[in-house]
């Protein structure tokens, strides 16, 4: 949706028109072009528009008046046009009057930039409560008081991030299960991360968060328009930072709450036998997007901290199940997460089988997703004891 | 204030012999490797500086090329990781400091009337660790694993408990430039101190004097917390401790605090010598007195301490309180206060002066314009609600790239083109360095403005990959790079031919300029000012 | 004719430069000082705090909402929640509560919860006297665990706070305790 400009004239024009007076409206594919900053659905990204907006007017004024100044200097006090220089170099008064009345200016940002400050940092009196658990490279969601906790992970297929394919519109802005809000309620958000730093930021709700490994930090918003509103990561967190973007859905309350009971009544797994090549296929697609990263396309790693997994013991020796808990557990001290609560039976169980084969490791093996079941079924097992924990300290 | 400086010629001058006259590819070697010459070392710190800007150039044009479209094109996502580290690296350590440390070398003793850096040996230390330093941190990136692939402001946990093995090559590689950098300030202290002329008060110093002599206390001061913060990683890494690792009982976010406590006076290290630059080009051009000198040394006072209470400007989106995030806020707007003072006090410079417009005043009129606009993105940044939006943006990027590359660089370069014919004795080419000029201050906005509409538009930092909207004007971005990458070459050429074929100038190169350097020969004697200049 | 004075000066500044390497390790005790005292970050002390039941005088007036979160840190394979989310608690009030902890993997496993609070300044308000964060703690294989949560908060509590998340992030530190 390209807007046509008949002359560079009418360009500019827009261009500077949109800067320094348009906003964006929230909701439309985004503009190509896009000069400025969103306005928001929400009070607290309004109130940052406009800030925003007042601190480039007084900034273009001022900018005004200096460069105006310098620009008639340049222009007749040269030497070429005859111009004699003067001898003056200094005035104490000039100084200080130069001095206070920036001064004074920086206060009138200030005093408005306080008010929208001390606004923000009042999560007090939610709603409701999310937690956002930043993970290397996806995000974590769970809505405390329903219950219900699930990861979202960018869906944008892998080849067209290769250029194998056509990049769909919201490339690198999609993902499988996005977040679920009400509109017009306070939502508090709970954020901390699973291993580094990330950021959660979302520009039209006027959110950004950092993420830090073992602390947890609230913030809010209020969405006042139902609509998907996209953000990305900003923190740098390792190879795939550009990959773990945010989608938001807002919906009304009433679609909430029926979202939220869909949730409660997941349909169950069904055990079934995959073909080879059905395990192949879905195997290369999920390792592409979640295992490639650190192993790499062709398997072969980068060692010493990414072990290859071409020719590696792991996926060709067994017993196969040690490749499996590899995946269900993670190896502990490492960057190898445990996945079991990320994948399915269906999707380990063809990421298992696509490395058991890929690379010339052909093992010729196909593993099930009742294998994997089986598997879990061994590290869910419920406690053999359940003991009470010192407490330390005083009794 | 300058006053008209006079130097009578000295006897001893004319008796100067010049470097010791070594044979043949030894004696070579024995000259750059053994000298204690601050004109001899000036000139290696220009060199490697000029060496590591193609180097660092280069690394950014390949991320460029990467960024030109969606999609993965020439460079996977842990190799970008490493080049945006590298890049900034290079252009800090390897660039601009070694730069400003080289012109200081050549034109502090000149400027003061002194015969040499105070302790010429440590001098010469000072500057050989760099080679050593500078080749450990490059080969980082063929260890095993990769370079360091974290930026190079390496937030923990990222870079302690994630990061490659290379890491702790790096760590030793910042001690080195660390200790170089310490070295050099305490020489430059001790010169500008104890080394004037007699009659040379500090208040009739050049100001790039002066803003050196600030420099060197900030070095002196930051460095060491770097050194200790980089210590913290690489303990944390190998040695059990938790300094940055929630799970002992530390905190991630302390290494930013450490980090930028060192980081923010560090860019004020970075800008002070470019002001220094710039207020001996422009009265110089403008054959009219710097106006409001002492007001400008208390500014460049102002901006060093303030510039101690800032550094949490980079951290608002972590979590800090309330009360934190305001006094930053505050300090950090206030900080703009006698930033303004200096610009305005160019500005009165140039205002009913007689200026011409010499490739050196080309460069420095294009800095007051363009650092100006960097200064106020600076501004918008101070606001915490609205920095919520541009942290970690290319909003930032565009930032910093405007006061770094038409600010600092194009300062490095009108003092380059300034004081390059009084260094060699030749004048470089002015229609080539038109040409440079013009060829970069067009292709500067064309390649960093638009990053300030990326930002606003929602692309963050650091990602070699972005979504479909933020296109066109990463095309523009990486077109416009590339003009300006292409155009630095202009230099090189205009160096080479200046060196070979430029026009032999005398002691006084440009009518206007008033500072002891311009009563010595161009160039100078080997040693200069063995015996005092007199001070009018 | 370098002055005696002068020859002082290299001296003065590299001890300068040995003093600013010193205080950029102090700046980890003045750090965590501040934190502490300013109730910054929400970091909790990991120190118990006696409670006098005879002493304390509790604000019935006021009813803070404590909710309780849990976190694995690095995919850590264990169960960790809390076992009941939320308490609503009178400042000066002794109130207790239980974590479950379950290692579900086959192997001696070794984790430490780290405490965090949001609001940040409700951390120097809350005062613990038995907590599973004192200590590391260890299971077997598929073992179990509850783990005692024992605390109060200070009337000091500003007026303001009605709501404080007390969340925990639990590290696997078996590494770090076999070496």
């Amino acid at each position: 949706m390209l807007k046509r400009f008949n002359t560079v004239k009418q360009w500019l024009l827009s261009g500077l028109m949109a800067m320094l007076v348009g906003p964006v409206s929230a909701g439309t594919a985004p503009d190509q072009w896009q000069m400025n900053m969103y306005k928001g659905v929400t009070p607290v990204s309004q109130d940052i528009y406009w800030l925003h907006m007042v601190a480039i007017w007084v900034c273009a004024a001022i900018g005004l008046v200096v460069f105006g100044i310098m620009i008639y200097s340049l222009i007749y006090h040269r030497k070429s046009k005859g111009y004699k220089p003067a001898s003056f170099h200094d005035n104490t008064r000039l100084e200080i009057i130069w001095s206070i009345i920036p001064f004074v200016i920086l206060i009138g940002l200030a005093v408005p930039a306080t008010h929208i400050l001390a606004r923000m940092e009042d999560s007090s009196e939610a709603d409701i409560t999310i937690k956002i658990v930043g993970h290397q490279w996806k995000w974590q969601y769970e809505y405390l008081d329903q219950g219900i906790s699930y990861f979202s992970n960018l869906s944008t297929p892998y080849a067209q991030i290769h250029n194998q394919q056509e990049k769909n519109a919201w490339y690198l802005l999609e993902v499988d299960k996005p977040l679920v809000l009400p509109i017009h309620k306070k939502i508090r958000f709970l954020v901390t991360s699973n291993d580094v730093i990330h950021s959660w930021w979302v520009p039209e709700l006027g959110i950004k968060r950092d993420a830090i490994p073992g602390f947890m930090h609230e913030t809010w918003a209020r969405i006042e328009q139902a609509g998907t509103y996209r953000g990305q990561c900003a923190e740098l967190c390792g190879v795939n930072h550009a990959f773990m973007p945010i989608v938001v859905e807002a919906v009304s309350d009433k679609a909430f709450k029926q979202w939220v009971a869909a949730q409660s009544n997941p349909t169950p797994e069904e055990p079934k036998i995959m073909t080879r090549n059905a395990l192949m296929t879905l195997g290369k697609q999920k390792y592409e997007m979640l295992c490639s990263a650190c192993h790499q396309a062709d398997g072969t790693g980068i060692p010493p901290l990414y072990p290859a997994l071409k020719g590696s013991s792991v996926a060709v020796g067994h017993p196969i199940s040690r490749h499996i808990d590899l995946i269900l557990d993670g190896v502990p001290g490492t960057a190898m997460q445990a996945y079991r609560e990320q994948l399915t039976n269906e999707e380990i169980a063809a990421i298992v089988t696509y490395e058991r084969n890929a690379w010339g490791n052909n093992t010729d093996e196909d593993i099930q997703p009742n294998d994997v079941a089986q598997a879990r079924k061994e590290l869910e097992r419920p406690a053999i004891r359940v003991k009470q924990a010192h407490a330390g300290g005083l009794q | 204030m300058n006053h008209t400086l006079a130097h009578k010629s000295a006897h001893d001058d004319h008796h100067d012999h010049g470097p010791h006259q070594y044979k043949g590819i030894i004696g070579f070697i024995k000259r750059w490797v053994f000298t204690t010459n601050h004109k001899d070392i000036g000139t290696l710190y220009l060199l490697l500086a000029l060496f590591s800007f193609f180097l660092a150039g280069a690394m950014a044009l390949l991320i460029r090329v990467e960024l030109f479209q969606p999609g993965h094109r020439l460079v996977d996502p842990n190799l970008f990781n490493q080049l945006t580290t590298m890049h900034g690296f290079l252009m800090l350590f390897g660039v601009v400091m070694p730069a400003f440390t080289g012109m200081a070398n050549w034109q502090i003793p000149m400027m003061i009337g002194a015969p040499d850096m105070a302790l010429p040996r440590l001098n010469n230390w000072s500057f050989w660790i760099l080679p050593f330093a500078f080749g450990l941190l490059l080969s980082t990136m063929f260890h095993d694993g990769g370079g360091p692939n974290f930026g190079w402001t390496m937030y923990a946990p990222l870079s302690t408990r994630y990061a490659p093995p290379s890491t702790d090559f790096m760590i030793f590689a910042i001690h080195m430039l660390g200790i170089s950098s310490i070295m050099g300030s305490i020489n430059i202290i001790a010169t500008i101190l104890n080394l004037r002329a007699p009659g040379m008060t500090m208040m009739k110093m050049p100001m790039f004097v002066w803003t050196w002599l600030v420099t060197a206390f900030l070095l002196l001061v930051i460095m060491p917390v770097l050194a200790g913060t980089v210590t913290m990683m690489l303990t944390d890494r190998h040695f059990g401790t938790s300094f940055f690792e929630a799970a002992g009982g530390g905190d991630p976010v302390l290494f930013q605090h450490l980090f930028w406590f060192f980081g923010h006076p560090e860019v004020y290290v970075l800008i002070l010598p470019a002001f220094g630059v710039i207020s001996e080009v422009i009265p110089t051009f403008s054959r009219k007195p710097l106006f409001g000198y002492h007001f400008m040394v208390y500014a460049t006072i102002c901006i060093a301490l303030l510039s101690f209470i800032v550094w949490v400007h980079h951290m608002f989106t972590t979590g800090v309180p309330l009360g934190a995030e305001l006094f930053f806020m505050y300090t950090t707007m206030l900080i703009s206060v006698p930033t303004g003072v200096k610009v305005f006090n160019w500005v009165s410079t140039m205002f009913r002066g007689a200026m011409t417009f010499e490739t050196p005043m080309l460069f420095a009129v294009a800095f007051v314009f363009l650092f100006t606009i960097g200064g106020f993105t600076g501004i918008m940044l101070a606001l915490v609600p609205a920095d919520f939006q541009y942290q970690d943006t290319y909003f930032v990027v565009g930032h910093f790239h405007y006061v770094l590359v038409p600010g600092v660089v194009f300062a490095l370069f009108s003092g380059a083109y300034y004081w390059l014919p009084k260094w060699t004795g030749h004048m470089y080419n002015e229609t080539m360095g038109r040409w440079h000029f013009w060829l970069s201050v067009i292709s500067v906005n064309i390649t960093f403005f638009p990053m300030h509409f990326l930002g606003l538009a929602g692309m963050p930092r650091r990602i070699p990959d972005y979504a479909l909207q933020f296109t066109n004007f990463n095309v523009v971005v990486t077109v416009g790079a590339f003009i300006f990458g292409f155009s630095q070459l202009l230099f090189l050429g205009n160096l080479i031919y200046t060196i070979r074929k430029g026009k032999k100038v005398d002691a006084q190169v440009w009518e206007g300029a008033t500072t002891l350097e311009w009563t010595l020969s161009s160039p100078p004697p080997y040693h200069s000012f063995t015996t005092p200049p007199t001070i009018l | 004719m370098i002055k005696k004075r002068a020859r002082n000066i290299p001296l003065l500044l590299t001890g300068m430069a040995v003093a600013m390497f010193a205080f950029g390790f102090a700046l980890v005790p003045i750090y965590n000082s501040l934190c502490k005292n300013l109730g910054i970050n929400g970091k909790v002390e990991l120190k118990s705090v006696a409670f006098d039941a005879s002493k304390a005088t509790v604000e019935y007036d006021r009813e803070i909402l404590v909710e309780f979160v849990a976190t694995n840190n690095s995919g850590v394979p264990w169960a960790f929640y809390p076992k009941k989310p939320k308490l609503k608690v009178h400042p000066g009030e002794i109130a207790r509560l239980a974590f479950y902890a379950e290692n579900k993997t086959n192997h001696r496993m070794t984790v430490q919860a780290i405490p965090s609070i949001t609001p940040g300044i409700a951390a120097k308000y809350l005062k613990k006297t038995e907590c599973f964060c004192f200590e590391q703690q260890t299971l077997e294989g598929h073992e179990g665990m509850n783990m005692p949560l024992l605390f109060h908060l200070d009337t000091d509590l500003p007026k303001h706070i009605k709501t404080i998340t007390l969340a925990y992030t639990l590290f696997d530190v078996t590494e770090r305790v076999t070496h």
